[in-house]
């Protein structure tokens, strides 16, 4: 088999790493940005973090296009079905929730009557109208996506480990911007 | 609270003051401001205010307004929100407690338009305003709709690192809404 035909598209692996750093970035600013005292440099960052969240969302969009277009390399033919299930499954939920948490944010932006201006020039509807219960939930619902996908993620790093440490095999390699094949070292 | 002081207060002015030919429904009164966080409009209002109206259309000259407003009656549209602004660098409510408008001059721009200018005071600064408004008359009941700019840090409203206008806009859009009713 070519090994490059077992690898990612270079557009889905820039994709997958771009989308994975502006996240970690995203989520550690939620973090931070919640626990200040109100002050401008606070609004500035609830601004941002919005900002970037509609800019998340864009991207996978994107990056769902490019998927359904451009098949991913199959599994390795040694690996168990339960664990190409597995993987699907964390795969699917992992795409869900970058839409949805996102989604969720925007939402619990309207019921708190903040409108989400993208990039401070394009007003994005609210969706709601402003609620305080509504958005009170709304903020659960968008922290517990994000434990969510803590774990997730987690799990979904600890099985890319795995192949690459345990297994030996391409999984992991096949998704490095710069590292060639296991198989073209050979 | 309002319930008891209204009358005392229409007492007072009654008292103190020319008998003004209405009294305000502040049910159906508002007074309203959309700032601008972010480039995000937000909305917010006053629960509490009171206003002295004398008004006739063919008796201009006489015409005169008096606006008092509670700053701590302020409703920004968010709690972290309402409980900074009556902060020394905003409202400074405790020094203080209210905003007020008297007029000086009414004059007309059009058919039911009209232009009221006045000084506006707030944290003890005194600018001189213009507000145009609209009104509407339907039975005994007179509406005086409007708005004006205000640019807030002409008042000092909202001090030191707050002064930045990328965060907060300079000019609050404010829009009033006052409705009497025993118009003769």
């Amino acid at each position: 088999m070519n090994p490059s035909a077992a690898r990612y598209t270079s557009v889905a692996i820039s994709l997958h790493w771009l989308i994975a750093t502006v996240i970690l970035c995203t989520f550690l600013l939620g973090q931070y940005m919640t626990g200040l005292e109100v002050s401008p440099a606070k609004l500035k960052l609830y601004s941002y973090h919005k900002w970037i969240g509609v800019t998340i969302f864009l991207l996978v969009l994107i990056r769902l296009g490019w998927r359904l277009l451009h098949r991913p390399p199959p599994p390795p033919a040694a690996m168990p079905a339960w664990q190409h299930s597995a993987a699907n499954i964390v795969h699917f939920l992992l795409y869900a929730l970058t839409l949805t948490i996102p989604v969720s944010g925007w939402l619990m932006s309207s019921a708190s009557g903040f409108q989400v201006v993208y990039l401070g020039q394009f007003p994005i509807p609210d969706l709601l109208p402003k609620d305080k219960n509504m958005a009170e939930q709304l903020k659960h619902l968008h922290e517990a996506l994000n434990w969510l996908m803590l774990a997730l993620v987690a799990l979904h790093a600890a099985a890319a480990l795995k192949h690459h440490m345990l297994d030996r095999d391409d999984v992991l390699r096949r998704m490095l911007p710069f590292l060639k094949q296991r198989s073209a070292l050979k | 609270m309002r319930m008891l002081a209204l009358p005392f207060l229409f007492a007072l002015a009654a008292i103190c003051t020319p008998v003004y030919s209405a009294n305000v429904d502040y049910a159906k009164s508002e007074i309203t401001f959309v700032s601008k966080q972010m480039n995000v409009p937000v909305q917010g209002r006053f629960k509490k205010f009171t206003a002295q109206i004398d008004f006739d259309p063919k008796k201009l000259a006489n015409a005169k307004a008096l606006l008092e407003v509670d700053l701590a009656s302020v409703d920004t549209g968010s709690a972290d929100a309402d409980a900074e602004v009556g902060k020394k660098a905003w409202f400074n409510t405790s020094a203080f407690p209210t905003a007020k408008f008297v007029s000086s001059s009414v004059t007309q721009t059009g058919p039911d338009k009209y232009e009221a200018h006045g000084k506006l005071s707030i944290k003890g600064i005194g600018v001189d305003v213009a507000a145009p408004f609209v009104v509407k008359r339907a039975g005994d009941a007179v509406t005086y709709e409007g708005g004006f700019i205000l640019k807030r840090l002409q008042f000092k409203i909202g001090e030191g690192v707050w002064s930045d206008t990328e965060t907060v806009a300079d000019e609050v859009q404010v829009k009033f809404r006052i409705v009497t009713t025993g118009n003769k």
